[in-house]
């Protein structure tokens, strides 16, 4: 049997990882897809939780995370593409048009 | 039916102010002299119904405000007194709308409107002042016509010296009224009510005061008060200036109604000035002093309204004088007879100018007796009034002061007062008449220095022709041309001789007893009204006549004493004439008979000569010891430093601060989205780690 | 050893690997891949977990249609390689670097030792807690619980897409 605590150190460490990649890497695609482990490993937590207490809230949460995963990765992606067509890079240095 | 009588020259004034631009002059005209007479009519009326049902009149319209104890009512009173001068204010505030007609004729339809709405709102305040049956109406009044004197004074407010003079006037009133403020207060919080017969009433239950009390220092204030409005000293100095007015409005505001205000005020609260004798010795003095003062810097100005302006002021030293020894009626009386003569020399004065197209210099003119032959019968016969020479009315009024002077018994000093007035009733007939031989007698001078600034006495009012400058006035009265003198219009002749019938005839109401035996109507007349409600005094407290501290007489003992001072009395009465003929001596020799004996007498005493032409510097003396120190004081400690230093610095200092401290907190915009993602997350760690503390 | 145990510990094993090689790896095409294989892992977890339904959402939706997404993208704009860093970030350089990496490892051992305090809980084993995520109840739940929230998901969504057109557009 595998106790709860597993997969919630697995889920923390998991979301760790996707931390540490929206801050190490230059890479705007690479930085959202950090963003998408950070989203799967909250889903993880979620699930193991409502398996737990023994509900069906947990899945359904993770259902609308995924749904909204989706919807953000699809703005943030065109998001990107503007950005790259503007200035040719996907380095997250080269926008810093919000300077004061 | 009392509301009437302010409202009518009220309704006149809302007319010409709002649609009288567009009015022709003589709808305006007669719109505003048609209120006028119309407030005279009701006025009759109403006095004729007071004095034959030998009861007086209280209306109140409504009730103006209310706050914790203190009851306001709108409320109108008519006794004798006030009955009295509201016939005064329409009657001879009639003739002066008439005459005004004719005099501000080449003004232009909307100013010809702008000077009628003024002048009727004049009159609706003043009738409120002297209706008013408390002293909140009062003030309403009394603040009203300082702001229509303003308005008067400063008509031609396109000239410097115009608007300057309309707002000394406003600014020096408004010092007195700041006293009348006070003592008003005062009055309300010692006895409890602002009403005036309930003030007389409720004051007639103490003794007389005698220290600084209470009641003496709230009658000072009000005096204060009736110094500003009427010109006493020390805030007399803006009647002088106030002839840059146009000369009706000197008659009407400046010799018959509005500087009357303040001896109207104490006489509606003699009974309360008579339980406060320093007052009324202060007053007395003040009133001498003010009259002697003006009379002698009367004698050398060389404008004829000037003239007639100090004369004013000196007449109503008189007044004073005879309210501060308790002549309550005396007083009134004089105001009342003055109201006619010193009306009609403005007019005439007005009619001189009007004919000599905006001539005022009196070296510039002479002969104009057979050329203004009606301005000149009518002027002399003011001039005699004014003199004291009997039978005509200023003589019966005067005498009856200087009588009450001598007579009194209190101030203690009251001799000398009498003395004074004596020296005063000389110098009034001496100037009178050398205004009267230097303007219409002998030949046609022009000796009056050409105009440059340091002209050491500036000549006020219409301008004069040799004025520099697109004055409305100077053009309306140059339009005349130097070259025909005609006399006074018909308008502003029916005033001029309708005045000059009163001051004929206007005293002999109030015609002595030791004078073949008259029936001194008018003091009995006037007599109830300074009484408090419940009729008579008590013994001890001061009577009307006699503010005594010490014994009281009876009603029998007064009828003897009276007899035994006829003798007396007629004996003062010949001095006052002996000494009215020698003034008017004095000044035929100086100034008919040998002209270059009075330049002589100004080259021997010029020191003299140059301090009574200036005024005794007395208005130097003001701005340098009041006006320069404030104005020092707002400039630079006010304005500069608490204005610009203090509050702006911290409003400023505000917006500074602000902006600095966001120049320094702009630097966490870095525009790296890693610098903000690390930020973001340092603060989740944070939060992160202090809950898994706790 | 039971079964269950075991795979957990793979999926696990693959899970962080995968993702470690997510943030770790160059080129952005290796670490989509790497991601999917992420993604299958924690398919894996959740049929360990009882949740079927989710399993297969998250290959469909993440695996499937994200990813594919992500991929497109990676090829439309042939970012196939990763600059240096410049610009201010760069003066941070190194030492962004290491205030990046500090505080993920921060994060991650504040949450180990959080959980790590509640103590081990174990799953309940009667089948009723387990029959429970069947996608009828799900279904049933979805649209009728959270019916309001599903509506208001299908706007959004909406509100996506439109935004990703108009973003993506090409400027004339």
């Amino acid at each position: 049997m595998v106790p709860l605590n597993y997969y919630l150190v697995l889920s923390g460490i998991l979301f760790a990882i996707g931390t540490a990649g929206v801050f190490l890497r230059r890479n705007l695609i690479t930085m959202l897809l950090s963003i998408e482990i950070m989203l799967n490993a909250v889903n993880l937590t979620f699930v193991a939780v409502g398996r737990y207490w023994g509900t069906v809230d947990g899945q359904i949460i993770t259902f609308f995370v995924m749904t909204v995963a989706a919807a953000e990765a699809a703005v943030g992606l065109a998001l990107v593409i503007s950005l790259f067509r503007h200035r040719e890079t996907l380095s997250p240095d080269a926008f810093t048009a919000l300077k004061w | 039916m009392l509301a009437l009588i302010p409202l009518l020259p009220f309704a006149g004034f809302v007319v010409n102010a709002f649609v009288g631009r567009r009015l022709p002059k003589s709808v305006s005209g007669l719109v505003a002299c048609g209120v006028m007479v119309a407030a005279f009519g009701i006025s009759l009326t109403s006095a004729w119904s007071v004095i034959s049902h030998h009861a007086p009149i209280d209306q109140t319209v409504f009730t103006w405000f209310t706050s914790g104890d203190l009851n306001v009512p709108l409320a109108l009173r008519l006794d004798n007194l006030s009955s009295l001068m509201i016939l005064v204010i329409t009657g001879i505030g009639s003739l002066i709308h008439i005459y005004s007609t004719a005099y501000m004729h080449e003004e232009s339809d909307s100013e010809y409107a702008r000077y009628f709405s003024y002048l009727n709102l004049f009159a609706a305040f003043m009738l409120v002042l002297v209706l008013g049956a408390s002293f909140p109406v009062m003030f309403v009044g009394w603040e009203g016509v300082g702001l229509c004197s303003y308005l008067l004074i400063g008509f031609w407010f396109r000239k410097k010296s115009a608007a300057d003079a309309g707002k000394k006037a406003f600014i020096v009133n408004r010092i007195g009224d700041f006293g009348f403020i006070l003592g008003m207060l005062l009055v309300f919080v010692t006895l409890g009510t602002l009403n005036f017969q309930e003030v007389a009433a409720a004051v007639s239950s103490y003794g007389p005061e005698t220290g600084m009390g209470v009641l003496t220092i709230a009658t000072l204030l009000l005096f204060l008060g009736a110094t500003g409005k009427s010109a006493q000293i020390p805030l007399y100095v803006w009647l002088p200036d106030a002839m840059e007015g146009p000369t009706p409005v000197s008659a009407l505001i400046h010799a018959a109604t509005m500087v009357t205000a303040g001896v109207y005020m104490i006489g509606r609260n003699a009974e309360l000035f008579s339980h406060a004798p320093i007052t009324l010795a202060v007053v007395a003095a003040i009133g001498t002093a003010t009259a002697l003062m003006a009379g002698t810097i009367g004698l050398v100005q060389n404008d004829i309204k000037r003239v007639l302006a100090y004369s004013t002021v000196s007449q109503l030293g008189y007044m004073f004088l005879a309210m501060g020894v308790g002549a309550y009626a005396a007083g009134i009386f004089h105001l009342y007879t003055h109201a006619f003569f010193k009306a009609l020399l403005f007019l005439g004065s007005g009619a001189v100018i009007h004919a000599l197209a905006g001539e005022q210099d009196l070296r510039n003119m002479g002969g104009l007796k057979k050329h203004l032959p009606i301005t000149y019968w009518t002027f002399l016969i003011g001039a005699i009034a004014i003199a004291g020479v009997p039978p005509l009315a200023g003589f019966f009024s005067k005498d009856e002061i200087l009588w009450k002077t001598y007579s009194a018994h209190w101030p203690t000093y009251h001799f000398l007062l009498y003395v004074v007035g004596l020296l005063t009733a000389l110098l009034t007939a001496t100037y009178m008449f050398r205004l009267v031989f230097m303007a219409f007698h002998g030949e046609r001078r022009h000796d009056a220095p050409p105009e440059h600034p340091e002209e050491q006495e500036p000549v006020a009012g219409d301008a004069t022709p040799s004025q520099v400058g697109t004055l409305h006035a100077n053009t309306s009265h140059a339009a005349h041309g130097t070259s025909h003198l005609h006399d006074a219009p018909p308008a502003m002749a029916f005033a001029l001789i309708v005045l000059a019938l009163g001051s004929i005839g206007a005293g002999w109401v109030g015609w002595p007893h030791a004078l073949f035996g008259g029936n001194n109507h008018i003091e009995k007349f006037l007599h109830e009204s300074f009484l408090p409600p419940g009729g008579s005094h008590e013994p001890g407290a001061p009577a009307e006549g006699a503010p005594a501290p010490a014994a009281a007489e009876g009603q029998a003992a007064g009828e003897a004493v009276h007899e035994a001072d006829t003798s007396t009395e007629l004996m003062l009465m010949g001095i006052s004439t002996g000494l009215a003929a020698a003034g008017i001596g004095i000044a035929w020799y100086f100034w008919r008979r040998n002209r270059n004996a009075a330049d002589d007498m100004a080259s021997r005493f010029s020191g003299l000569h140059r301090l009574l032409l200036n005024k005794y510097y007395v208005d130097e003396i003001y701005d340098a010891a009041i006006v320069q120190p404030i104005r020092i004081l707002s400039t630079g400690a006010l304005w500069k430093g608490i204005d610009a230093g203090g509050i702006d610095l911290a409003v400023n200092g505000v917006g500074l601060g602000v902006r600095g401290s966001s120049s320094l907190l702009r630097r966490l915009q870095t525009g790296s989205i890693r610098a903000y993602a690390a930020s973001l997350f340092l603060g989740v760690v944070f939060i992160l780690g202090y809950y898994l503390w706790r | 050893m039971d079964v269950s145990v075991i795979s957990f510990y793979i999926f696990a094993l693959v899970a962080v690997v995968a993702s470690i090689g997510v943030v770790g790896q160059r080129s952005p095409m290796y670490s989509v891949m790497l991601l999917i294989t992420s993604f299958g892992a924690l398919a894996g977890l959740y049929i360990l977990l009882d949740a079927p339904f989710s399993a297969v959402t998250q290959i469909i939706i993440y695996a499937g249609a994200i990813m594919v997404l992500f991929l497109f993208v990676v090829m439309l704009l042939n970012a196939s390689r990763e600059e240096p860093a410049f610009g201010l970030a760069a003066t941070l350089g190194p030492r962004g670097l290491k205030i990046g990496a500090v505080l993920s490892v921060l994060i991650g051992i504040e949450i180990v030792w959080a959980l790590s305090h509640v103590g081990l809980s174990w799953f309940s084993q009667d089948a009723a807690a387990a029959s429970v995520s069947s996608v009828a109840v799900i279904g049933n739940t979805l649209f009728t619980r959270h019916a309001f929230a599903f509506e208001a998901t299908s706007i959004l969504i909406l509100v996506a897409m439109v935004g990703a057109v108009v973003l993506a557009r090409k400027e004339h």
